[in-house]
C-alpha cells in the first residue's frame, strides 16, 4: 500500500466527523460535569450534580420504564422476525416478499407513527368500525400508553429485525436441518440446536438494529405515549428545552451512549469481529433508495 | 413422508410470515382509503379528491418545507457523497495515519441513537455561537449521511484488487489521473448508491433535524410533524400516500438504474 495521497483524501472526512460528532459528544461529556446555566447552557463550576440526579427516583422511574419498554419491544420484534427471515428465505419467490417487507419500511417514519395514530384514535378508523358495528357505545382511547408505544416501535423496527435474519438464513445449508432430523432430533429440536446456532450472527446483529433505537427512541413515546410511557429521550429533550438543565441532558444522554457502546462491543465480543462488518453490511443492504425510521 | 414433514414446518412460518405483511401493510392502507374520504374525520362518507386538490394548490407551508427538505438532501448528500468517498478510497487503497480512526469515527454515527447525535450537535452549536438555522441542519445531515456513503463505497471498492492502482501507475498516471480515470469510474455504482441513500436518509430525518433546526427552517417531517400534533388532517393523508408512492417509484427506478449500470 502507498502512503501518497491517502492523507490528502482521507482529510475531509476525518476532519468533519471529528469536528461535528466526536467533538460534540466530547462536550457532552464535559457539560454533564458542570452546573446548568439560568437559561440553559452552562457556567463553568464543576460539579457531581446531574448524576446525583439520575440516581433519584423519578429518573430511576423512566430508566426502568425505558429499560422494559425495550427489552419488551425488542423480543416481540425478533420472535416475529425469526420466522419471517426463514420463510423468506426458503421461498422461491425472495424478490416479491422482499419487497412486501420493504415498502412500508421506505414509507416515511413520520407517515407511518402518523397512520397508526389515524387507525388508533378517539376517531380513527378502529374506533370508527367498532362504533358502526355497536362494539362500543363511545370511543376507546387505545392511544397513549405503554401499549401503543410497544405496538408502533415493534412496527417501525421490525424490517430492521427481518432484513439481517432473512440474509443471514438464507446463507444456511438447510440440508444440516434434514441430517438433524434423519438422525433423530425433533422439529423444534432441529431448529433450536442446528438452525439457530448457525444463524447467531444475523441474531445478534437483528437485535442491535432494534435494540438500540428503542433504547433511545424519542418520536413514537412523544406521538403515542402517554406519561408512564415516557422514556429517557424525551427526558432528554424535556431536560434541554423546558427545564434546561443542560448538564442533567448531556449526563443522560452520556448513559444511552455507554449502554450502547458497550452493547455493540459485548456483541462484538460475543460473535468475533465478523459481526461489526456484517452489522454495516446489513445496515446498509436495504439502501440504495430507502430511508427506513433510523 | 419427508414431504408432508416439510410442508407441516414451513406452515406455522408462512401464517407468521403472511401477519407479518398484513400488520406492516394495513396502516398505509388505511392511509389511502381516508385520503380519499369526503369528511374531515371519522366516518366514510364518500369517495373524494378534494385533499389532494388541497395539497396540490393550497399548502403553501407544505411545499415550503418541501423546498428546504429538498435543499438541504440534495446538499447535504453531495458534500457527503464527496468527502465519504474520498475517505473510502483512502482507507481501502493507502496507508495513512489515523486510519483505524477514521474507521471507528466511520462507524459510530451508524450505531449511537440518533437523538444522541442531535443532542451533542444543538449543545455543540450553541457552545460556538452557531445560530440554528437550515445551515446547521445541513451540517447535521453530512454528518449522518457521511457514514453511509463511506460503507457504500467502501464495499464497492473491495470488490478490486490493488493491483489495477498499481497499473495504473506503472503506464505512468497521476494520482489525480488515477483517481478521476481508474478509482472514481469503478466505484460509480457504489458512489451512486451512496449519493442516493444520503438523500433519501437525509429526506426522512426527523430526530436530528428536530434538535438542529431554527426558525423558518422546517422541513417536510417536522411539518408532518406538527401536523399531527394539531390532529389527523386529510392533506396530511393524501401527503402520505404521494410519498408512499414517490419512494416506491423512486426506489424502483434506482433498482433499474443501478442494474442497468452494473450491466454496463
Amino acid at each position: 500500500m502507498r502512503r501518497e495521497p491517502g492523507g490528502l483524501y482521507a482529510a475531509p472526512s476525518t476532519i468533519w466527523l471529528t469536528v461535528f460528532f466526536l467533538a460534540p459528544l466530547a462536550i457532552i461529556v464535559a457539560y454533564s460535569f458542570l452546573t446548568p446555566g439560568v437559561r440553559g447552557g452552562v457556567e463553568w463550576k464543576p460539579t457531581l450534580d446531574a448524576y446525583r440526579a439520575i440516581a433519584n427516583p423519578t429518573f430511576a422511574k423512566v430508566t426502568l420504564n425505558t429499560i422494559l419498554v425495550a427489552i419488551g419491544a425488542t423480543a416481540i420484534t425478533l420472535l416475529i422476525a425469526l420466522p419471517c427471515g426463514y420463510y423468506m428465505a426458503r421461498s422461491e419467490r425472495q424478490t416479491l416478499l422482499l419487497m412486501l417487507v420493504m415498502i412500508p419500511f421506505w414509507t416515511n417514519f413520520l407517515i407511518r407513527i402518523y397512520a397508526w395514530i389515524a387507525i388508533l384514535g378517539n376517531e380513527g378508523f378502529l374506533n370508527d368500525i367498532l362504533l358502526a358495528l355497536g362494539l362500543v357505545d363511545e370511543s376507546v382511547q387505545f392511544l397513549y400508553n405503554r401499549g401503543a408505544v410497544m405496538l408502533v416501535l415493534v412496527y417501525t423496527y421490525l424490517p430492521y429485525a427481518i432484513l439481517p435474519l432473512y440474509s443471514t438464513i438464507d446463507k444456511f445449508d438447510f440440508s444440516l436441518l434434514e441430517a438433524a432430523r434423519d438422525l433423530g432430533a425433533s422439529k423444534l429440536g432441529a431448529i433450536t440446536r442446528v438452525l439457530l446456532p448457525n444463524v447467531k450472527g444475523g441474531i445478534l446483529t437483528a437485535f442491535l438494529f432494534t435494540f438500540i433505537p428503542i433504547f433511545g427512541a424519542y418520536a413514537v413515546p412523544l406521538l403515542v405515549g402517554g406519561t408512564e410511557s415516557y422514556m429517557l429521550g424525551n427526558l432528554i429533550a424535556d431536560e434541554l428545552t423546558k427545564s434546561r438543565d443542560w448538564p442533567l441532558a448531556s449526563a443522560i444522554s452520556l448513559v444511552i451512549t455507554l449502554v450502547t457502546t458497550i452493547g455493540v462491543l459485548l456483541l462484538l465480543r460475543a460473535n468475533g469481529a465478523s459481526t461489526l462488518g456484517g452489522a454495516r453490511e446489513a445496515k446498509a443492504e436495504p439502501e440504495p433508495a430507502f430511508g427506513g425510521a433510523r | 413422508m419427508s414431504r408432508p414433514a416439510a410442508r407441516k414446518r414451513s406452515s406455522f412460518s408462512r401464517s407468521v410470515f403472511v401477519g407479518t405483511i398484513v400488520f406492516l401493510s394495513l396502516p398505509l392502507l388505511v392511509l389511502v382509503l381516508y385520503s380519499f374520504n369526503e369528511s374531515k374525520s371519522g366516518a366514510w362518507t364518500g369517495f373524494s379528491v378534494k385533499w389532494y386538490v388541497k395539497l396540490f394548490t393550497d399548502s403553501p407551508q407544505l411545499w415550503r418545507a418541501f423546498g428546504n427538505s429538498a435543499v438541504v438532501a440534495l446538499a447535504s448528500a453531495f458534500v457527503a457523497t464527496v468527502i465519504g468517498t474520498l475517505g473510502a478510497v483512502a482507507v481501502n487503497w493507502y496507508r495513512f495515519r489515523l486510519r483505524k480512526y477514521l474507521r471507528t469515527l466511520t462507524f459510530m454515527p451508524m450505531i449511537l441513537p440518533e437523538i444522541i447525535i442531535g443532542v451533542s450537535l444543538l449543545v455543540f452549536f450553541s457552545g460556538i455561537g452557531l445560530r440554528l438555522s437550515l445551515f446547521t441542519v445541513f451540517v447535521a445531515h453530512v454528518s449522518f449521511n457521511l457514514p453511509f456513503v463511506f460503507l457504500l463505497v467502501l464495499a464497492r471498492l473491495e470488490e478490486f484488487d490493488f493491483s489495477i492502482i498499481e497499473a495504473a501507475r506503472d503506464l505512468g498516471a497521476s494520482d489525480g489521473q488515477t483517481l478521476l480515470r481508474v478509482i472514481l469510474p469503478i466505484s460509480a455504482p457504489g458512489i451512486i448508491s451512496g449519493f442516493l441513500t444520503a438523500v433519501t436518509l437525509s429526506l426522512e430525518d426527523f430526530v436530528i433535524t428536530f434538535f438542529v433546526t431554527g426558525p423558518g427552517a422546517t422541513t417536510l417531517p417536522l411539518y408532518v410533524y406538527s401536523a399531527i400534533r394539531f390532529g389527523v388532517s386529510p392533506v396530511i393523508n393524501a401527503l402520505s400516500v404521494v410519498m408512499i408512492l414517490g419512494t416506491v417509484l423512486l426506489t424502483w427506478s434506482t433498482r433499474n438504474f443501478l442494474k442497468y449500470i452494473a450491466a454496463k
